[in-house]
């Protein structure tokens, strides 16, 4: 699916990437990872053609710089910050979508399941919407049509629990007839998204391992939890991740993504001192 | 052409919705308000009276602030769409490359040209409802001039955006490219060919090449034909040339000028890094 060949991309003297050799095939999905500087955006704007360099990269055999509308056209991408674009939601939607042959209505009906309507905001210039309706709108795009490759820089990072909940399960969809790379500062952040690591740092590729993780993109685990006193920050905190109490506020129960678990454990560390128990269950076990 | 369309359109809804465009329009509108308001139609200069005088100041009015206008406007949001990031994700879904920036040229010529436009057509809207004469040959050769003022200052707007990779770069670069031509107009000239430094066959080549002097003549051959108002350099260009030759190339040189300056531009842009 992707291949490249000593590919290395300067910028004045700063030798941003650094002979890279990649084989990706179909099907794997990729955490790209490394901190600022690393070499991440960089190497996935060189993947869509963006930047021009040394050595060579294709995607099923052709060249994204040379051949872009052919290589581009099965390709999703979700870029880490929003583009400030003025145009309403409704003309964005219909122009990524005759560019890409793809049906709006399928880009509306994504956009529904992770919880925006975009009927509602059609009319609404794409820059006011919010960091969270922005980024599920652009997941819309990029999963609204028929696309072998997506590339995905920190695309969860804006979502609520419920919708990242259903992004895993957009993905999950996906797995079999697309590629895909998540690029993220922290590998805890995708860990569970992917079954392939890519680490980057000063330009090169320092890992590439694979990951070994029998949770599937759309397990489900149950969870209980007893507080030992009610109290309004956690309360308010499991509320967003769709949790319920019984009467006393004591017993919270709910469920968490498979992927999601390490997150949603990371955030119960910050109420250690509350919880007296914890049950969290693999859904269907 | 369905993907150059598509973006000609983006651009026009994009500029539609900016502040520069709100301002641009409100001056060329205001503009022609205010001449009207001060009656230019009733004063007489150099026997001209009625729309033809208030068509004369508005062209120059026109020249004066278009050039950089075009320029500025045009470098900010193309030089700030890169940098923001709007060509990161646009240029990741499957448009040509020319299409792309042809495009967006399209949308930006119809943008800048029609406020222009608009004021003067309201200006003939409003003589007509007045009785006041209109002289049309006046007006088609007017608006031809604002087409191909606007044609070549987006043009060269265009090429600046292409090599500037910041906006703070690409401004400066606008505004000093609008400084050195307001530089070399007549006055200068004129300056220059007193002190004797220059030989007059280069001042008035430099006339020649200068698209705000090429403008500023042929709108002024139209109501003064000897020249009277001008300096020597347009008096020597408008000899040679003829006023209907001049007026030709008034029209075919800044234009091929804006389409060359248009096509380099798109030249390095396609080779280049592209957010």
């Amino acid at each position: 699916m992707i291949h490249c060949k000593n590919l290395s991309k300067s910028f004045r003297r700063a030798r941003v990437l650094d002979g890279i050799d990649l084989d990706i095939p179909l099907g794997e999905r990729i955490a790209l990872i490394g901190s600022n500087g690393a070499g991440k955006t960089t190497l996935i704007r060189c993947l869509l053609g963006e930047y021009t360099h040394e050595g060579t990269v294709t995607i099923d055999g052709r060249s994204p710089r040379k051949e872009r509308t052919a290589v581009l056209g099965s390709i999703g991408f979700v870029p880490q910050l929003p583009p400030p674009l003025k145009m309403p939601v409704g003309q964005l939607i219909e122009f990524s979508a005759s560019l890409s042959g793809a049906d709006p209505q399928q880009i509306d009906a994504i956009a529904a399941r992770l919880g925006l309507d975009v009927t509602d905001i059609r009319s609404r210039p794409f820059i006011r919407l919010s960091g969270g309706m922005k980024q599920k709108l652009l997941i819309a795009i990029a999963l609204g049509r028929d696309a072998k490759l997506l590339i995905m820089d920190e695309p969860a990072a804006n979502l609520d629990p419920e919708a990242r909940k259903i992004f895993f399960d957009l993905l999950a969809e996906r797995q079999q007839s697309a590629t895909m790379i998540i690029s993220s500062h922290r590998i805890d952040e995708v860990a569970a998204l992917v079954n392939r690591v890519i680490e980057m740092d000063l330009g090169k590729v320092v890992l590439d391992d694979k990951v070994a993780d029998d949770v599937s993109l759309s397990g489900r685990y149950t969870c209980r939890l007893v507080s030992r006193r009610v109290d309004a920050a956690l309360a308010k905190t499991l509320a967003t991740w769709n949790f319920t109490a019984d009467a006393d506020g004591l017993v919270w129960t709910g469920e968490v993504a498979g992927p999601d678990r390490l997150r949603f454990m990371g955030m119960l560390s910050r109420y250690i001192a509350l919880i007296g128990d914890l049950a969290l269950h693999e859904a269907g076990q | 052409m369905k993907q150059l369309w598509l973006t000609a359109r983006l651009d026009i809804v994009e500029s539609l919705r900016a502040r520069w465009f709100m301002i641009y329009t409100a001056v060329f509108g205001g503009i022609v308000a205010l001449l009207f308001l001060f009656g230019l139609t009733e004063s007489r200069v150099l026997g001209f009276i009625g729309l033809s005088r208030l068509l004369v100041t508005y062209i120059q009015l026109t020249m004066a602030i278009l050039p950089i206008f075009v320029l500025i406007t045009t470098v900010r949001s193309v030089a700030g769409d890169r940098e923001a990031g709007v060509f990161e994700y646009l240029l990741s879904l499957p448009v040509s490359l020319g299409a792309w920036f042809w495009g967006k040229i399209l949308g930006r010529y119809l943008v800048v040209f029609a406020p222009v436009f608009l004021a003067m057509l309201a200006a003939v809207l409003i003589a007509l409802v007045k009785e006041i004469e209109v002289p049309w040959g006046m007006f088609g050769y007017y608006t031809a001039l604002l087409a191909t003022m606007a044609a070549c200052f987006l043009g060269i707007g265009m090429l600046i955006s292409a090599v500037a990779r910041t906006t703070d770069m690409a401004q400066g670069a606008a505004f000093m490219t609008w400084l050195v031509l307001l530089l070399f107009l007549d006055l200068i000239l004129l300056g220059v060919m007193i002190q004797g430094r220059v030989a007059p066959e280069v001042a008035v080549a430099i006339a020649l090449a200068n698209p705000l002097q090429v403008f500023r003549t042929a709108a002024l051959a139209l109501f003064d034909p000897q020249l009277i108002v001008l300096g020597p350099a347009a008096y020597v260009i408008l000899d040679a040339f003829g006023v209907l030759g001049y007026k030709i190339f008034a029209l075919a040189y800044p234009t091929a000028l804006g389409l060359l300056a248009a096509a380099l531009g798109y030249f390095i842009f396609r080779r280049g890094d592209l957010p």
